[in-house]
């Protein structure tokens, strides 16, 4: 009983907040629901016993990607009115890619309903352990059996690393004003720093 | 197997601190009404500056270090991801798992080298 | 506690639902007060190390002083700056506040004393501890004005800096735990070091994990010397600048709560939680309750995390960066590598 009441009130505002992500007129709004959605997403999952994804969603969707969406929506100088003129512009476009939308949504459907796809036999390896903790499970069959592709998964996080340096960061010339060499800064004593000079009365001292 | 009765608390408890956060923002606005500690004016209204009328816009374009700090914690936050899920299993999997995960550290700190030497990571 | 209940005449449901709303107020209203009392601890230790006496005035010495400021706090008007995003203004302290409650629902005080012993606690505390940032965000944003904003970015950039290395010391802690269960975490600290210790601080593999752990907190938490957040020379009061009354309080309270849920974390992860310290029954100090072998070992790091915010100076915020990504997260990293290659030796046997 409380499971299904509780599954309506995730989904009902998952739901509800995706809508509002749409309609919100300012963007930082819609981030914010978006969070509000990813949020009760993380409900769901643990109600069909998925924790360590839930845990993940919380912690990478919005601990860390709605993040950087907040971080650069905010930062964002936008024009309304230039908006709507966009709107005119791309209207065809936008209702193309939503037919589109429409055809895959109903071309999902049917496929549904057209019976389960057979993808070869299970052959056991894969079978939840219903002693063991999610974790473990995951576990076990990530990097064994798809220990391959867990490395590919790798490389794709290698190529968003550089791919992201490549595209954001316009390092400084070396020996720019401002740069420092921590290394430096911490070899240097004081006997290269200062010097002591005793002047006499009246002279002044030479730098 | 995932024991959902230790899950109910959680909600239960989140109600119970929105309700408590909520009751600590919205009940001394309601209090100050019946004190007559609530009257606002223009310039109490205004944003804080240092005594005059702020020039611009405060939400004004930022460093673009700051995204590429949010990209960076992305990635190593998705490895932190897999590294969860491994430590509790790599005992019984063995040494090819061990090797795996090696094998995935090593391409990632290719990666955090090359971060390191094009200067992504100073802040001057 | 839902069995006491049931002999009260209730039936099953209704007891488990009295015992477990029992069992969060039972959390979440002594933590207020706590959060009371250590900030008055915290002003007591700066102004010992100053050579002050403190807070004095209100009540035995000064005990209450927390709640007149508390009280004060309540009765004042809740400004809300015009310019501001009324909602979203409202909403931050709420968010901060109620993440920063919500994280204490895994901890174990003792044995059997913890509101939901879920498989994945750390991982729990981890994910709540990441929402945390929200309420510096949106206070930052919605308050339209300039300090405020500024601040929200460094604190926004600085928390995420500092989660990805407390991420990868979580790491080795479960490595050798073999579990992310927060009370299995703690049995497995049972007689750690050498039979007699009860804690992982005693082992030599894992001891730097726990320094780390510690400064990383401190930066997660934004106390000196890494309070950048709210650098008042730079910033006047940070994130908070427009805040007034409760709303202002909530961040506060917040803050603190965090503090002593980081304080509670190292406890649990390296001083071996509820157990006591040595694992010898010399005096039958098995006797005492888990809670408060619990609370001394929070009061000690409190105690530290005071004492440093009394000595140490602040970080300039390239200093701090640097830290986190060129020193912390290598190091964290290498951390990983040895753990997890000392465990595959000596638990699974070299390669047959």
């Amino acid at each position: 009983m409380i499971q299904t009441l509780a599954f309506y009130l995730f989904a009902f505002l998952v739901l509800a907040s995706g809508v509002f992500t749409i309609l919100a007129r300012n963007p930082v709004h819609s981030v914010l629901w978006l969070i509000l959605a990813f949020f009760n997403a993380a409900g769901l999952m643990i109600l069909v016993g998925a924790e360590f994804i839930a845990a993940l969603l919380v912690i990478v969707y919005v601990g860390a990607v709605a993040v950087l969406f907040l971080f650069v929506v905010m930062m964002l100088d936008i024009d309304f009115a230039e908006l709507r003129a966009g709107f005119v512009k791309n209207f065809p476009l936008g209702i193309a890619i939503a037919l589109v939308l429409l055809a895959e949504l109903i071309l999902g459907i049917g496929a549904y309903r057209a019976g389960a796809l057979e993808l070869g036999v299970p052959d056991g390896s894969a079978a939840p352990l219903m002693d063991r903790s999610n974790l473990e499970n995951l576990g076990t069959v990530l990097y064994g059996k798809y220990l391959f592709l867990f490395e590919a998964a790798g490389i794709i996080l290698l190529v968003a690393m550089v791919g992201a340096i490549a595209l954001t960061h316009r390092g400084r010339p070396e020996g720019a004003r401002g740069h420092q060499d921590i290394g430096k800064q911490v070899r240097r004593r004081p006997g290269e720093a200062t010097e002591m000079k005793k002047p006499e009365i009246g002279k002044g001292v030479e730098l | 197997m995932v024991d959902l009765s230790q899950y109910l608390p959680i909600l239960i408890f989140l109600i119970i601190a929105l309700g408590l956060s909520a009751l600590f923002v919205f009940l001394p606005m309601g209090v100050a009404r019946l004190t007559g500690a609530h009257n606002p004016d223009a310039e109490k209204l205004s944003e804080y500056e240092c005594g005059f009328p702020a020039f611009e816009d405060p939400r004004s374009q930022f460093d673009v270090r700051f995204y590429l700090v949010a990209i960076l914690f992305i990635i190593f936050d998705l490895e932190a991801a897999f590294l969860f899920p491994w430590a509790v299993t790599v005992f019984d999997l063995g040494w090819s798992a061990w090797i795996g995960m090696m094998i995935f550290l090593g391409i990632l700190t290719v990666g955090f080298v090359y971060e390191w030497k094009s200067g992504a990571l100073d802040w001057e | 506690m839902t069995a006491f209940f049931q002999s009260l005449g209730m039936n099953y449901e209704w007891a488990w639902f009295v015992a477990t709303v029992a069992g969060i107020l039972l959390i979440a209203l002594p933590l207020m007060l706590a959060v009371a009392m250590i900030i008055y601890v915290d002003r007591k230790v700066w102004a010992a190390i100053a050579l002050r006496r403190g807070p004095n005035v209100v009540g035995p010495f000064g005990l209450l002083q927390s709640f007149a400021d508390g009280l004060k706090v309540f009765l004042q008007e809740t400004i809300i700056p015009s310019a501001a995003n009324k909602g979203l203004f409202l909403i931050a302290p709420i968010v901060t506040f109620t993440v920063a409650l919500l994280a204490w629902a895994v901890i174990p005080f003792g044995p059997e004393a913890v509101l939901a012993d879920i498989n994945i606690g750390l991982l729990y505390v981890l994910a709540i501890s990441s929402l945390g940032v929200y309420g510096v965000v949106v206070s930052g944003w919605a308050s339209n004005s300039k300090y405020p904003f500024f601040s929200a970015m460094r604190a926004a950039a600085q928390m995420i800096s500092y989660e990805v290395s407390i991420g990868f010391l979580l790491v080795c802690v479960i490595l050798w735990a073999g579990t992310s269960n927060m009370n299995g975490i703690i049995e497995a600290q049972r007689g750690h070091g050498l039979g007699i210790v009860n804690g992982f601080f005693f082992n030599p593999l894992l001891f730097p994990i726990w320094v780390m752990f510690l400064i990383s907190a401190l930066a997660e938490t934004a106390r000196a010397p890494f309070d950048l957040t709210e650098a008042e020379s730079e910033l006047v009061a940070g994130y908070q600048t427009e805040y007034s009354s409760m709303s202002f309080a909530l961040f506060w309270l917040g803050e603190y709560a965090n503090v002593l849920l980081m304080c509670a974390l190292n406890a649990i992860l390296f001083f071996g939680g509820w157990l006591p310290p040595l694992n010898v029954d010399l005096i039958p100090w098995f006797d005492i309750p888990g809670w408060i072998w619990l609370f001394a070992k929070i009061f000690m790091f409190f105690f530290i995390f005071s004492w440093v915010k009394a000595t140490v100076p602040r970080f300039r915020y390239d200093q701090l960066m640097r830290l986190g990504w060129k020193v912390f997260l290598p190091l964290s990293l290498l951390f990983i590598v040895l753990v997890s290659g000392w465990l595959m030796l000596t638990r699974y046997g070299v390669a047959a």
